[in-house]
């Protein structure tokens, strides 16, 4: 494992080791196979952390996985460290085809089943059993928590369960208009949270 | 959306990835002329990022040895050198809106998504495809579809795609130039009659973009594009950097 696999110390945008990163994804793009494998060694844990939150499946998320690591070999030349991190850039495009696997594979009943579990408000009760946990993990536990109930579950519902606003809306039974505008304060509410700890 | 709801509502839903296809194509168009929106967006896609961070799960040894040797045999890509050569301008057209297709999760904060125009995934990310049946496919399965493509002075491509049974059209850009900092490209419906009105924005930012266009087609002969000053003017006030004709 690799320098970056740890987390929560101080701004990771500007650490030596997130800059570290960066300069190898940079390389990897330019054809760079022993830099593309530092990426992936930084990486691979929390891509397929997510991707397993997200599908709740661990064969589906080792596949999305190595699909997404791929991607990243071969789209490379499209990352601009100036606009963000490797580890931003490569995390929402895992998000990103997480969710674009949710919604193409999970039938709508299993996504039901989900979301009324969901609306219960257990999210962090079912969490795959791959997934480990570690500080940040806590830090954003609890600053979820902290949320009141009608600000958390739209977000995890979205977020981890890769719902539209429009599903969470019908699965909540709230109008959709409500549901956008609690995405956005929850969002906010919860940055700041994460900032004053 | 609707006219009576403010845009600046979804900045969240699209951050986590949950708006629908259709909704992220028009947000995207609001994001490209409105600075406080693209400024939340990154605000709160650290947030997003640190939800992202905090789910750890260890890959199996395999995983690794997979993708290295997948790796070891796949084709990088390059921008802008990548672009297919020899294809009919029909057919050429059609892919790079197909890539756009599956990058509609654009801009700034999903800017992941934007940096990963993939022509040739249009064929195998049916997921994605199938994800994004939005708008602008509709406008690229129209039986009527017409496709007319103009290369500009700094050699960048634009096209549009427009369906006049559809009403619609959608304007396809390869390689734009990065504008400055306060500029935006505006997009202009040229009317039969000869006026001029606008027709979206598009980020300052340049490169590949895809927008459906707003509005009729209906009196509509040409769609131009021009830089303007952030958040777009209601008449241009530059030379159009190319000017498409859209079939009657
Ligand atoms: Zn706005």
């Amino acid at each position: 494992m690799s320098k970056t696999g740890q987390d929560g110390h101080g701004s990771r945008r500007h650490s030596s080791a997130e800059a570290w990163l960066d300069a190898r994804l940079k390389r990897a793009a330019e054809g760079d196979h022993d830099a593309f494998a530092d990426v992936y060694d930084a990486l691979a844990r929390p891509v397929k952390g997510l991707i397993c939150r997200v599908l709740r499946d661990e064969a589906q998320a080792e596949e999305v996985t190595q699909d997404v690591m791929v991607e990243i070999w071969r789209t490379a030349d499209r990352y601009r460290p100036e606009l963000g991190t490797a580890r931003g850039w490569v995390l929402t495009l895992a998000h990103r085809r997480a969710v674009d696997r949710v919604r193409y594979v999970q039938a709508s009943a299993a996504r039901e089943r989900h979301s009324a579990l969901l609306a219960e408000d257990r999210p962090f009760d079912e969490v795959a059993e791959t997934v480990e946990r570690h500080e940040d993990h806590h830090r954003v536990r609890s600053c979820l928590a902290a949320l009141e109930r009608h600000q958390r579950v739209p977000l995890v519902l979205a977020y981890y369960q890769g719902m539209t606003y429009l599903e969470v809306a019908a699965c909540l039974a709230t109008p959709a208009g409500t549901v956008k505008s609690r995405m956005r304060s929850g969002l906010r509410l919860l940055r700041r949270c994460l900032e004053a700890r | 959306m609707t006219a009576d709801e403010d845009p600046h509502q979804l900045v969240g839903a699209y951050v986590l990835h949950a708006l629908p296809a259709a909704e992220e194509v028009s947000f995207e168009n609001h994001l490209a002329g409105c600075a406080a929106c693209r400024a939340e967006v990154a605000e709160l896609s650290e947030v997003t990022l640190r939800l992202a961070s905090a789910e750890e799960a260890d890959p199996s040894p395999e995983l690794r040895r997979r993708v290295l040797d997948r790796i070891a045999h796949t084709r990088q890509e390059r921008l802008p050198r990548d672009r297919p050569h020899g294809l009919p301008v029909r057919q050429r057209a059609l892919r790079l809106a197909l890539a756009a297709c599956l990058v509609l999760a654009a801009t700034f904060g999903g800017l992941a998504a934007w940096q990963h125009i993939q022509a040739d995934e249009a064929r195998t990310e049916t997921t994605r495809t199938q994800a994004q049946a939005s708008a602008l496919t509709d406008i690229l399965t129209a039986r009527d579809a017409t496709i007319s493509t103009q290369k500009l002075r700094d050699g960048s491509e634009i096209s549009v795609v427009a369906s006049r049974a559809q009403d619609r059209c959608a304007f396809i850009a390869s390689d734009l130039p990065r504008l400055g900092d306060d500029q935006v490209y505006e997009l202009w419906y040229a009317a039969k009659t000869g006026g001029l009105r606008p027709a979206g924005l598009l980020p300052g930012s340049g490169g590949g973009q895809a927008r459906v266009l707003r509005d009729s087609l209906d009196d509509v002969s040409a769609v131009g594009i021009t830089a303007e000053p952030a958040g777009g003017s209601r008449q241009p006030t530059s030379e159009p950097l190319g000017i498409v004709t859209v079939p009657a």
